[in-house]
C-alpha cells in the first residue's frame, strides 16, 4: 500500500435545527491512498454529501468534529484562508447538478480558468490556453467555440464535462465527485464515468465518488463504503461488497437495483420504510427498524464496526 | 494548437455594446438622451434670450417664431428655460441615481461580506434611516445649509440609497443559496472574489431596474421640494418647477405645462428603455 493521502477519523457533522441538534454524520473513519478510488453509497439523506463537504469545511454546519488529515495537517483546524489554498489545487470537487453549478453570467473559459488566476497566478492568456487544453482533455467538441459561450448554451452532459474541467484545472491530488451522474441521461452517465476514470488514471488523483448507484461504484472504485444513518455500516473492496455483501442493508440495496439477469421473478425488492430521523438518533443499530433480521439486541445496542457494523457478524469478525 | 487561442475573442464590453446596439428602442433612446444632454449643455447659446430676461408686454404668448415654446406669465422665453431646466433636472436625476447605486451596492455587499452581527448592524442602520420622516430631514438640511441644488441632492441621497441596499442584499441572500456559489467556494475562491465575480454580476438586473426608476423619481422629488419652496429658487428653472408653474395655467396657456412635461416624459421613457436594454444586454441568459 502506498501512503495515505487523506485520513478521516471520527468525523461528525451536526446542524442545529429549531434548537435541536441534528447529527448528519455520526463518526466515520476512512483512508484514501494515492491514486485510489473510494465509493460512498447509501440512500438519500444518510449523510454522504454532508460528510464529503465537511472534509474541506465547505458545508455550513453548526459543528464539525473529528480529524481530517491531509499532508500532515488537520483540515478541520485550519483557518478559512488556509483552507482556500487547499480547496481547488489540492482537493477538487464536482457537484451533482451541472445545470445549477455553473455561474450563468460567466463565460465557460473564464470559469475554467478562474482558479488558475488566483491559485497559480497565471496570466489571462496562460489561463485561457490552459482552459482550452482542459476542454480538449475532457472531450468537449469545438473547444475554441465553447470558451466564449455561456453555460445556458450547453447541454447537461457538456456542462458536467465543464465541471470536471474546472475541478481539474489546478491538478488536485484528490477529486471528490458528489453524485456526478445523477442529473444526467443514462447514455451520458456512462461517458462521464468513463471520463472520470480516465482522468483519475491520467493524473493519479485520489477519487472519492458519492453515489446511490451501486453499478456506478463497482465499475470505478477500488473500495466501497456503505453509509446508513450517518455511519459507515460496511466497508470492503468492490468485489466483496457486490458479490458477498454482509450487512443486511447492503444486501437489500443490491436486491433493490435492476440487473440484466433478474432472478427475483422480475420484481425488484424495495427496502420498506425510510432512513432514521437523525434529530432523535436510534439507540441501537440505525437500520434495525427496517431490518428483517433484527433482534432485540439490535434495537438496544449499537453494533461495533469491524468491516461491517452488524450484530450478525459478532462471532466471526474477519 | 494551443497557440491560436485568440480567434475572434470578444471582450465582455464589446459584446454588451453590440447587444445594446442591436436593440432599436435602446438605440433611439440613447440618441434622444444625448440630444437632450447636448441641448442642456449649450443652453446659454441656444437662443437670443436669457432664462431670466422678462418681456412684460409679451406675457403668456403661445409658441411662435420668436418664442418657439411660448412665454410664461412673466414673459420669459420657455424654450430657453426648458434647456436651462434640463441642466438642473438631469444633473439631479443622474447624480442621485449614481450615488444611490454606489452607496447601496457597497453597503449591501459589505453587509453580506462580513455577515453575522455586522450585517445585522448595517441593515438596522438602514431601517433607522428609513424610519426618519423624509420631509423632516429636508427641512432640517434647509435650515442648516440653506436652499439649493446641493441641499436637495444631499436630502435625496441621504435616504435614497436604502432601497438599493435592501434590494441588493435581498438578491445576494437569495443568490448565495445557488450551487455555483458552493462550486466557487470549492475551487478556493475568496469571499471577496465571490462577491465581486459571482454575486454582484448575477444581481445586475434588479440593480439596473432600480437605478432607472431612481432617475425620474429624483426629477419629480426635486419638483416637489421646489414647489414647497425648499428647492430651486426663482428665477432658476428646473423641469419640475416649470411644470408646477404651468399646472396653474393649464386651461388657458397649456404650452406652459406641455413643454416641460414632454421633456420629463421623454427623458423618463428613454431612461427606462435604455435601462431595460442594458439589463438584457448584461444578462447572457436573455441574449437572443
Amino acid at each position: 500500500m502506498s501512503e495515505n493521502l487523506l485520513e478521516v477519523e471520527n468525523l461528525k457533522v451536526s446542524f442545529s435545527l429549531e434548537g435541536k441538534e441534528l447529527q448528519a454524520v455520526r463518526g466515520i473513519d476512512f483512508h484514501l491512498a494515492k491514486g485510489e478510488a473510494i465509493g460512498i453509497v447509501g440512500e438519500s439523506g444518510c449523510g454522504k454529501s454532508s460528510a464529503v463537504q465537511a472534509l474541506t469545511r465547505l458545508i455550513h454546519a453548526t459543528k464539525i468534529s473529528g480529524q481530517v488529515r491531509y499532508a500532515g495537517q488537520n483540515l478541520l483546524l485550519m483557518s478559512e484562508k488556509q483552507l482556500q489554498k487547499i480547496r481547488g489545487p489540492e482537493i477538487g470537487m464536482i457537484f451533482q447538478d451541472p445545470m445549477t453549478s455553473l455561474n450563468p453570467t460567466m463565460k465557460i473559459g473564464k470559469q475554467i480558468s478562474e482558479s488558475l488566476l488566483f491559485h497559480r497566478m497565471a496570466t489571462k492568456k496562460e489561463a485561457r490556453s490552459r482552459a482550452l487544453e482542459l476542454l480538449q482533455l475532457v472531450g468537449v467538441p469545438e473547444p475554441q467555440l465553447r470558451l466564449d459561450q455561456y453555460p445556458h448554451q450547453l447541454s447537461g452532459g457538456l456542462r458536467q464535462r465543464i465541471m470536471i474541467a474546472i475541478a481539474l484545472a489546478c491538478n488536485p491530488r484528490i477529486l471528490i465527485a458528489d453524485e456526478p451522474t445523477t442529473a444526467l441521461d443514462a447514455t451520458i452517465q456512462g461517458q462521464i464515468l468513463h471520463l472520470l476514470k480516465e482522468m483519475q488514471r491520467h493524473f493519479g488523483t485520489g477519487l472519492i465518488l458519492i453515489t446511490h448507484d451501486l453499478g456506478v461504484v463497482s465499475s470505478l472504485c477500488d473500495q466501497i463504503l456503505v453509509m446508513y444513518g450517518g455511519k459507515i455500516v460496511e466497508r470492503g473492496t468492490s468485489e466483496e461488497i457486490l458479490l458477498r455483501p454482509r450487512h443486511p442493508y447492503t444486501q437489500m440495496l443490491l436486491q433493490s437495483r435492476p440487473t440484466f439477469d433478474q432472478k427475483q421473478k422480475g420484481q425488484l425488492t424495495p427496502i420498506a420504510g425510510s432512513p432514521p430521523n437523525l434529530l432523535t438518533p436510534p439507540k441501537g443499530c440505525p437500520f434495525a427498524p427496517r431490518c428483517p433480521k433484527a433482534t432485540e439486541r439490535c434495537q438496544e445496542e449499537p453494533p461495533f464496526f469491524s468491516g461491517v457494523a452488524c450484530w450478525l457478524y459478532e462471532e466471526a469478525p474477519q | 494548437m494551443i497557440e491560436e487561442v485568440a480567434v475572434r475573442h470578444r471582450t465582455f464590453y464589446q459584446e454588451t455594446w453590440n447587444r445594446l446596439r442591436s436593440n432599436r428602442a435602446a438605440y433611439i433612446s440613447a440618441w434622444i438622451l444625448l440630444t437632450i444632454s447636448l441641448l442642456a449643455a449649450f443652453a446659454p447659446t441656444l437662443s437670443p434670450y436669457s432664462y431670466t430676461q422678462l418681456h412684460l408686454e409679451l406675457k403668456n404668448t403661445p409658441p411662435s417664431l420668436h418664442f418657439w415654446f411660448g412665454t410664461d406669465e412673466l414673459g420669459r422665453d420657455l424654450f430657453t428655460r426648458v434647456w436651462w431646466g434640463a441642466r438642473i433636472s438631469l444633473f439631479i436625476g443622474i447624480t442621485a441615481a449614481t450615488i444611490d447605486l454606489i452607496l447601496g451596492v457597497v453597503w449591501a455587499s459589505m453587509a453580506s461580506y462580513f455577515g453575522g452581527k455586522i450585517e445585522e448592524a448595517l441593515m438596522r442602520i438602514c431601517d433607522i434611516l428609513h424610519s426618519i420622516p423624509y420631509l423632516l430631514v429636508v427641512i432640517f438640511l434647509t435650515v442648516i445649509r440653506g436652499c439649493g441644488l446641493v441641499t436637495i441632492l444631499i436630502a435625496m441621497t441621504i435616504t435614497g440609497w436604502i432601497g438599493m441596499a435592501r434590494i441588493v442584499r435581498a438578491q445576494i441572500l437569495n443568490l448565495k443559496q445557488n450551487d455555483y456559489i458552493l462550486a466557487a467556494r470549492a475551487i478556493g475562491a475568496s469571499p471577496a472574489r465571490i462577491m465581486i465575480r459571482h454575486l454582484i454580476p448575477n444581481a445586475i438586473g434588479p440593480i439596473i431596474a432600480t437605478m432607472t426608476l431612481t432617475v425620474p423619481s429624483a426629477i419629480f422629488t426635486e419638483a416637489f421640494l421646489s414647489f414647497l419652496g425648499l428647492g430651486i429658487q426663482a428665477p432658476a428653472a428646473s423641469w419640475g418647477v416649470m411644470m408646477n408653474d404651468g399646472l396653474n395655467a393649464m386651461r388657458y396657456y397649456p404650452w406652459r405645462l406641455f413643454f416641460p412635461a414632454l421633456m420629463i416624459t421623454v427623458t423618463t421613457i428613454s431612461f427606462n428603455l435604455l435601462g431595460n436594454a442594458l439589463r438584457d444586454a448584461l444578462d447572457p441568459r436573455l441574449r437572443t
